[in-house]
């Protein structure tokens, strides 16, 4: 009987503490996620001041009422646009910042191949 | 000639160099972006500063009158020289302000009030900074112009002489 009330007490705290740990991380990667918009260079997760301190108590209060990770990110989103993500959605105000690297890409590429071929045909 | 033209072009570039980073400095470093401007109030529970009784933010703002909401601290500098302006507002009948006193302690930020009077209508308590978050606020001092539970204007930074006249004219 004792070691059966042993075993059980032993499950108990590893469920405690793993559960606990998995929120604790989902916490620093949304914060990490997240720009100090009064730092520069810094995300939330790294900063010390006012603002990253109190978004941090946010995080936690709002994975703890139930949000997931998407949810906060719109929700805050929503408060302070999409500057204050690192990883900004796909969206109409988005889509020139993720679509120039790749015109960017083709437009240099079709500069390099007209450059060989110009240069076989003088050959 | 080849050589008086090299200094004078040097010092002409570095006095544009100059002048480009003085006039800089003197920026805002923080970067933010146009938001929609009419905004929904965020909905939150909170205390009322000097009687600590439990308060929404639906007893705040009530219908259609005019409200200021105002994020202060009392160790918050620029809190001091706005101070002159949100007594100017408060002699406004149609116009209410609301004090939002943010991770502040209580007998500094009493303190403050007593030395520089109080303008406020009422004031709340924010000790987290979590309601400044829900505000999308930055910091301290901000201040919101509020109708009809929206976000009208929205002013980041201590108030002045311009943006006094701006409130009044929004408010006539």
């Amino acid at each position: 009987m004792n070691i059966f009330k042993f075993l059980v007490s032993v499950i108990f705290l590893i469920y405690c503490f793993s559960s606990n740990l998995k929120a604790k991380n989902l916490e620093i990667e949304i914060t990490k996620n997240l720009r100090c918009l009064i730092c520069q260079g810094q995300s939330v997760y790294d900063s010390d001041s006012e603002f990253a301190n109190s978004l941090k108590i946010l995080v936690e209060k709002k994975l703890n009422e139930g949000l997931d990770e998407k949810q906060i990110y719109d929700y805050l989103k929503n408060k302070y646009g999409d500057w204050i993500l690192y990883d900004p959605g796909f969206s109409k105000n988005t889509y020139f910042l993720w679509l120039l690297p790749i015109l960017m890409f083709v437009f240099g590429g079709a500069i390099i191949l007209r450059k060989v071929i110009l240069k076989k045909k003088k050959l | 000639m080849k050589t008086k033209i090299f200094p004078i072009f040097f010092i002409f570039t570095f006095s544009i160099i100059f002048f480009v980073f003085y006039k800089g400095l003197q920026n805002t470093n923080i970067y933010t972006p146009e938001i929609k401007s009419e905004i929904k109030i965020p909905n939150f529970d909170t205390k009322e500063f000097f009687s600590k009784n439990k308060i929404n933010s639906d007893q705040i703002f009530i219908g259609s009158d005019y409200y200021l909401l105002n994020i202060w601290a009392s160790w918050c500098v620029p809190c001091k020289e706005e101070h002159k302006y949100l007594m100017d507002l408060s002699e406004k009948e149609n116009i209410k302000i609301i004090g939002q006193n943010y991770k502040d302690n209580f007998d500094n930020a009493k303190n403050f009030l007593i030395n520089l009077d109080n303008p406020y209508d009422l004031i709340f308590l924010d000790n987290d900074g979590t309601i400044a978050i829900e505000w999308g606020a930055y910091g301290v001092p901000e201040t919101f112009l509020i109708r009809n539970n929206l976000i009208i204007k929205k002013i980041i930074g201590p108030l002045n002489e311009k943006l006094l006249f701006e409130i009044k004219e929004l408010t006539q």
